[in-house]
């Protein structure tokens, strides 16, 4: 569990890819990932993955930290490589599933290297010009980092959840694991809302 | 010390039965440093204590903090008055624990290097140093609730709110969270289950049933809670 919790940590750093701007990175993923997904070429999915690996070795990115975000995505790009394997036939699905694993390193690659407090700056900064048509950056920004934030801790509650319906014999019962799981998360939001509000971060 | 006064606040709450009264208005003022709230499940400890920074506002009545009203000036309020929850879990915000005590900082600070700087400093004060990149995730329960008091702590509230801090910590973490609490130079005010806690503060209240039964002393008022919920 904790495995899945630890994926997209900031690793502190002085590459190339640290000292970059925040908004040249972004711009970068997103035109990465653009290219990926348009380009249908078996050729260039191979070659696509070879930079999302350089850029790792640049921004020396651990290995342990590549290897679990790859485990990440190995369930869900097997399952959708299967598909059109199927539909599509063998080429297909390797080219659907280098495609998959080169998105999700790249995108390991921009957080291991990136503060998200240089994140929220940035958006910060871009939003900025909209002040003067009602707009509120930091407020733009917070949603953004706890919409991150908000997906380990649900994993987390899930898994509690799962287990605690398991330790009733439970674990084959959808109402078992549901309710709780809402209630929780519902909970938790409020808790964060208080908490935010209590730091002072809605004024 | 802040002065912190309530002035005939209560809070009712509407339900499907017809209003509910959760706080009994209340009056008193509180100018001691370290301020203990101790009281069975339910009684409405946290409800007063929300009371104090605006996190719940007073149906009836005032509560001033050095003579600002809550409901009114409430973001000046929060300013003065840090608050921290039970759950850490539900406090931590952001991936790793330098940048979680930043947020706290944003407003403080615009510069990044500096903001960093600071909060470097908030994490070594709290025994956190040495887990500053580490994922929030990733710290023990009581070293949660640490980063969580930093992170409320790294604004230099002059009051500090806290509701349960201790009830998930294991005896040495609480030990380590009190003495923390305990020592602070700000002006303490700690919800607690937690009696040894509570005689150390300088003047504990005791909550039942939605009204203070008890406020003075820290010892007598310990053992009168201890006498009313045993029987
Ligand atoms: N917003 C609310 N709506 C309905 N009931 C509430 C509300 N807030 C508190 N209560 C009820 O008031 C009582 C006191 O709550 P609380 O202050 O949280 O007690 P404590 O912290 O001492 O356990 C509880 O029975 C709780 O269910
Ligand atoms: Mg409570």
């Amino acid at each position: 569990m904790s495995n899945l919790l630890l994926i997209g940590v900031h690793q502190p750093g002085t590459t190339v890819l640290h000292r970059l701007p925040v908004g040249v990175k972004m711009a970068g993923l997103a035109a990465y990932s653009l290219s990926v997904v348009l380009v249908r070429s078996a050729t260039w999915s191979w070659v696509f993955l070879a930079l999302a690996l350089l850029a790792a070795l640049v921004g020396r990115v651990r290995l342990r930290t590549l290897a679990r975000a790859a485990r990440s995505v190995l369930l869900v790009a097997l399952v959708v490589s299967a598909l059109q394997w199927w539909l599509y036939g063998l080429p297909k699905a390797v080219e659907t599933f280098v495609d998959l694993l080169a998105l999700a390193l790249a995108a390991v690659v921009l957080t291991a290297t990136t503060a998200v407090n240089a994140i929220l700056d940035a958006i910060v900064r871009w939003l900025g010009p909209l002040r003067r048509f009602g707009a509120q950056p930091e407020r733009v920004a917070l949603t953004f980092s706890l919409a991150l934030q908000a997906i380990p801790g649900t994993l987390a509650l899930a898994l509690e959840t799962r287990d605690a319906a398991r330790a009733r014999g439970l674990g084959r019962h959808p109402r078992a694991f549901l309710t709780p799981f809402v209630v929780r998360v519902v909970a938790r939001a409020h808790e964060t809302g208080d908490a935010l509000q209590a730091r002072g971060l809605g004024d | 010390m802040p002065t912190i006064q309530l002035d005939g606040a209560g809070v009712t709450v509407p339900t499907v039965s017809g209003d509910r009264v959760v706080l009994a208005p209340t009056t008193l003022t509180l100018t001691e440093r370290r301020i203990g709230i101790v009281g069975a499940n339910g009684s409405g400890k946290s409800t007063l204590a929300r009371l104090l920074n605006g996190l719940v506002t007073p149906t009836v009545g005032r509560v001033l903090v050095d003579g600002l009203d809550v409901a009114r000036q409430g973001a000046e309020v929060r300013r003065r008055v840090g608050f921290s929850f039970t759950d850490p879990a539900a406090q931590l915000v952001m991936p790793t624990c330098v940048e979680d005590v930043e947020l706290s900082l944003r407003r403080r600070e615009r510069n990044g290097d500096r903001r960093r700087e600071l909060a470097l400093a908030v994490l070594d004060r709290y025994g956190l140093a040495d887990h500053a990149h580490d994922s929030v995730h990733s710290l023990s329960g009581g070293q949660k609730q640490l980063l969580a008091l930093a992170g409320v702590l790294a604004t230099e509230p002059a009051v500090l709110v806290a509701d349960e801090p201790t009830t998930l910590l294991d005896l040495a973490n609480t030990r380590r969270v009190g003495d923390l609490l305990l020592g602070l130079d700000q002006q303490l005010v700690l919800v607690t289950h937690d009696l040894d806690l509570a005689r150390r503060c300088d003047r504990v209240l005791v909550v039942a049933d939605g009204e203070i039964r008890y406020d003075g002393a820290p010892d007598a008022a310990v053992d009168d809670y201890v006498a009313s919920a045993l029987g």
